[in-house]
């Protein structure tokens, strides 16, 4: 993997229009029950403008900007060999059906560790005031050749 | 809101939780229909986890979850304990362990939520002649995640940063 990329800043992705029924969809995957992520009275009685997206949800958000690092042609990522090493989300506020999202993603280290190669990625998630919603942080291992 | 307005405020009153406290927990069966409809939800349709064949090529021991699913998973309990997603300042986790998943038997997760630290609520405070001035900090309590699959632990590292009080 490419030291060089550390620093590195991506352009920001295209807005992502959080839908009702995509929060919907993706709470049911992950198990949710929590009226508050389903039933939007409920929501709206706990002082939300909708449905909230289970804390995972900013995975979807995040994805487009993973992609953007995987794509980069001077990284040198094999992604036959990436493995998901660690995930963190670090929220100002939830998602909530209804936001539009942007994210941009800078890579925060790069090291190399008994032949594998790890890279941290920040991708920093707002809204369409550009107010901060949350950061989704990937640490991806790169299996090596051994 | 308020904590009250929860439902949830007594039991995340910093006077009442103590460090060590199981507070929430779960089972969760794991099916090849669970990873299908993770996939679609997720948009994450990497072939490892649904099909056997792309499995065995890249030398996995059979089809597995995704590791987000049980990431998002594991801390619904957490969620229905405070009553509100909201609460959740921070979550992070460490996959250390692959979930395999039979096509018959699936597999079966399970889930303990036990408080590992608190954090109570400090009013702001003016400098002074010695001391700069420190801003309000809200209460939070860190809720540590144990998730286990056949006896075996599956993340490392699984914490969840909560918000003491509502938002």
């Amino acid at each position: 993997m490419n030291p060089e990329l550390v620093g590195r800043v991506f352009p920001a992705t295209t807005p992502y229009l959080v839908g009702r029924e995509k929060v919907r969809e993706f709470a049911r995957a992950v198990f949710a029950t929590n009226p508050v992520n389903l039933d939007v009275d409920a929501a709206r009685a706990a002082g939300y403008a909708d449905i909230v997206a289970p804390p995972t949800f900013a995975v979807v958000v995040q994805e487009q900007t993973l992609a953007q690092l995987l794509a980069e042609p001077d990284a040198g990522i094999d992604f036959s060999r990436v493995v998901h090493g660690e995930q963190r989300f670090s929220f100002t506020r939830p998602i909530v059906a209804g936001d539009l999202l942007t994210a941009q993603l800078s890579v925060a280290s790069v090291k190399t560790l008994a032949g594998n190669s790890m890279v941290t990625a920040l991708s920093t998630i707002t809204d369409v005031d550009g107010q901060h919603v949350v950061t989704a942080s990937s640490t991806l291992v790169v299996r090596g050749d051994a | 809101m308020t904590a009250a307005d929860t439902g949830a405020g007594a039991l995340t009153d910093p006077a009442v939780l103590t460090v060590g406290d199981v507070v929430a927990g779960g089972t969760f069966p794991i099916t090849r229909d669970s990873l299908v409809r993770y996939a679609g939800a997720s948009g994450d349709f990497n072939a490892i986890h649904y099909r056997d064949d792309v499995a065995a090529a890249v030398g996995l021991p059979g089809v597995l979850a995704h590791g987000m699913l049980t990431m998002g998973l594991a801390v619904q309990p957490v969620i229905d304990w405070l009553g509100d997603p909201g609460r959740v300042l921070d979550y992070q986790v460490r996959f250390t362990r692959p979930v395999v998943v039979d096509p018959v038997e699936g597999a079966e997760l399970i889930v303990a939520a036990t408080v590992g630290k608190i954090t109570p609520e400090a009013d702001a405070v003016a400098a002074t002649a010695d001391a700069p001035a420190t801003p309000a900090v809200p209460g939070t309590a860190r809720i540590d995640l144990t998730v286990t699959y056949n006896g075996d632990t599956v993340l490392g590292k699984a914490q969840v940063v909560i918000a003491l009080a509502g938002r």
